[in-house]
């Protein structure tokens, strides 16, 4: 603390000193204090991100000193904490402005969709432009800021403020030359404001090595919050980082930070643990064959999955599957695109028979389309942040995720796609990752593949002449999945998966495999007809079998019929030789009587 | 200190004068700072520019928003509205000389000495 004193009156220091000795103890036993003692009241600032990162929210009645350089964005994050203040919590404020004027405010955060007017007239806000002309100015003798007081607490009474935004105090050092009167009394406004229990942010100007120009933090000692706006490799990033919470525990990181159309959004992914939630759920790949290798279900909701392959193996059409599946189902689609344009995409999936026009008409399908090099790595998680927060997807797909790597090192990438995997998970939102590779497979896939449920490799397959797309899950974090090599086939009815044809020795895809495919079915097709050959034969067979068991049935039966006729005959021939051996007997008179016939009757 | 000043606005706009001018000094109570800056406003005025001032004070505890109007911050502020342009002095106005600077009377000041 010592080192960073400025100039200005020794007594002032000394009792800064002591306050702040005073407060480290009381730190100190604050912990072993902290179970009676009731704990810090916060109010919420209003700005999105910034409340996570602070634990709830600015210091309730107490001064947040907000330093930066210019340009940082300084003005509009007070701005902002007033006017959410105002309309959200129902805290009415006011915002004593030392730079500019109150028209000059009103259209500078008329952008960002604030109608100060409107709010100035329902009495929510009230503006107060402090002008101080240095060359009006004489000084003679004794004087205190007691009209700067007189005007604050009128504006804050009149419409009983709750926030005040004082904007930047240290236009007064500029203009008042007696430094001795104006810190005096700046410390003596501090104090005020606490007595007068309305929460305060204060903004200053980055000094050299100093949070301040001036040494405000010495006297805004509770919570200090620096903005910075760094460029490198000509891209610019708002960071922003709380320096000094006291008593209370907050984020210490730098935070990147937004200022959009929206306002002002801090983006506090860092600070997310991995305890987002695992649904069981499975959704739809959106190709039928792709569901089938994975277990037959699908995703799980909720899993990050990498698509990776070479130019031209059909990332974006499996993608576009996907999404098209999601927006089937009647969930929301959010599509970034770092190459190609809205329109293009469109036209190119209706080729394959993916028609995603009319899922953005029905607004299920949202298209953010931006070159990687249109901002830094920082500021690309927070719109995608934003654009998740605001869209409320279940799918998300930033095509391709590669091309981010031209913004920044590949760490850095890996660190960002952490943090948006881990977002994305809390969220519980499905996201695809389609990654352009140039080899085999690059560092960079082999450094964020491991962050990702399920990888999917896009190969091409060259053989006979022909280029063919080869597709296969390398992983599926939780499924059964399958393990085949699947030749894709983009045609105008969709995206289909096919077998390749696996031989002993070779994978055969494209006309190679077709024409493989071709060679076995003339094959069946032949020892078909062989069989079919080889089985008429017999049938004709067993016709010529037949028809000679019925001739020589027939032979047996004509000897049959002859053998009884010729018995009949017999029988018949043997009577009348009986009966005329009889009647030559009687004609003889022969003394033998015939044994069994009288003759007599005759 | 309203009741003086009142009766001084009085006396004063009575006076004949070709060059008026217009002082006006902010105080926020009866404090011992501004009782000295409207003493030594009185004995300046007395003394460089008789008749022709006219002095009004404005207590911004009794009335706040006229702070505004002048862009007020310190107390006590002596402002010159006329003739222009505006000039604005702060302090117990104790330094004689600068309040001279600054209410532009330091040339006539040397010829009057």
């Amino acid at each position: 603390m010592k080192s960073l004193l400025p100039r200005g009156p020794r007594r002032a220091y000394v009792k800064a000193d002591r306050e702040e000795s005073t407060m480290k103890t009381e730190n100190g036993q604050a912990k072993s204090k902290a179970k009676k003692l009731r704990p810090l009241d916060k109010i919420s600032s209003g700005i999105s991100g910034l409340d996570e990162i602070t634990g709830g929210g600015l210091p309730k009645g107490r001064p947040t000193l907000v330093c930066g350089n210019a340009g940082c964005g300084k003005t509009l994050l007070a701005m902002e904490f007033l006017v959410r203040g105002a309309v959200e919590h129902n805290e009415p404020g006011v915002f004593m402005s030392f730079e500019e004027n109150e028209e000059e405010l009103t259209r500078n955060v008329a952008s960002l969709g604030f109608d100060l007017d409107a709010l100035s007239a329902q009495k929510k806000i009230v503006l107060d432009y402090v002008r101080i002309e240095r060359s009006e100015i004489e000084e003679t003798g004794e004087y205190d800021l007691e009209g700067l007081f007189v005007r604050l607490n009128h504006a804050i009474d009149s419409i009983k403020a709750k926030r005040v935004v004082l904007d930047t105090l240290e236009g007064l050092f500029a203009s008042l030359p007696n430094e001795a009167i104006l810190r005096s009394e700046l410390r003596r406004l501090f104090r005020w404001l606490k007595d007068k229990g309305v929460s305060v942010i204060i903004t200053a100007e980055r000094g050299e090595g100093l949070l301040t120009r001036h040494g405000l933090e010495e006297y805004v000692a509770d919570c200090v919050i620096l903005l910075d706006h760094r460029v490198n490799e000509q891209l610019s990033t708002r960071r922003l980082r709380v320096v000094k919470y006291r008593g209370s525990v907050h984020g210490t990181n730098e935070y990147p930070f937004l200022i959009s159309k929206d306002g002002f959004s801090v983006l506090p992914v860092t600070s997310m643990g991995l305890d987002h939630p695992a649904s069981s759920e499975r959704i739809s790949s959106g190709v039928e064959r792709l569901d089938t290798m994975l277990g037959g279900k699908g995703y799980y909701r909720g899993s990050s999955i990498l698509v990776s392959g070479t130019a031209g193996t059909g990332k974006t059409s499996i993608a576009a599957a996907f999404v098209d599946a999601a927006c089937r189902r009647g969930e929301r689609a959010l599509y970034f695109l770092f190459e190609e344009s809205q329109n293009q995409i469109v036209r190119n999936m209706n080729s394959i028979g993916v028609n995603l026009e009319p899922w953005v008409k029905k607004e299920l399908l949202q298209f953010h389309a931006s070159r990687p090099s249109l901002y830094g790595l920082e500021m690309h998680l927070l719109t995608i942040y934003d654009a998740v927060k605001k869209f409320k997807p279940r799918v998300v797909v930033m095509d391709p995720v590669t091309n981010l790597i031209t913004v920044g090192t590949e760490i850095e990438v890996r660190s960002m796609l952490t943090r948006l995997i881990d977002f994305f998970k809390t969220e519980q939102v499905t996201a695809m990752f389609p990654s352009l590779t140039t080899g085999e497979s690059s560092t960079s896939e082999i450094a964020i593949s491991s962050l990702m449920d399920v990888w999917i490799l896009l190969r091409n397959i060259e053989s006979g002449g022909e280029r063919n797309r080869g597709l296969y899950i390398l992983k599926a974090r939780g499924m059964e999945h399958s393990n085949q090599i699947r030749e894709v086939l983009l045609s105008n009815h969709g995206i289909g998966l096919v077998d390749v044809y696996a031989g002993p020795t070779t994978v055969l895809t494209g006309s190679a495999r077709i024409e493989q495919v071709g060679l076995e079915k003339a094959e069946a097709d032949r020892r078909k007809a062989q069989m079919d050959r080889r089985q008429r034969e017999i049938e004709r067979e067993r016709g010529v079998t037949d028809a000679q068991i019925a001739v020589l049935k027939a032979g047996l039966e004509a000897k049959i019929d002859e053998l009884n006729q010729e018995i009949t005959e017999e029988t018949l021939l043997d009577q009348v030789n009986a009966k005329s051996r009889f009647n030559m007997a009687a004609n003889r008179q022969a003394d033998v009587e015939p044994k069994s016939q009288k003759p007599r009757g005759d | 200190m309203s009741k003086t000043a009142k009766a001084e606005k009085k006396n004063s706009s009575k006076m004949p004068s070709q060059e008026a001018w217009e002082l006006r000094l902010y105080v926020a109570g009866q404090t011992s700072k501004s009782v000295t800056a409207f003493a030594n406003l009185k004995k300046i005025c007395a003394q460089y520019i008789p008749g022709k001032y006219h002095i009004e004070v404005v207590d911004l505890l009794k009335n706040p928003t006229l702070a505004k109007g002048d862009q007020i911050f310190a107390i006590p502020t002596l402002v010159r509205k006329l003739p222009v342009p505006i000039r604005k002095i702060l302090g117990d106005l104790s330094d004689t000389e600068r309040v001279l600077v600054g209410l532009d009377l330091r040339p006539k000041g040397d010829q009057t000495a």
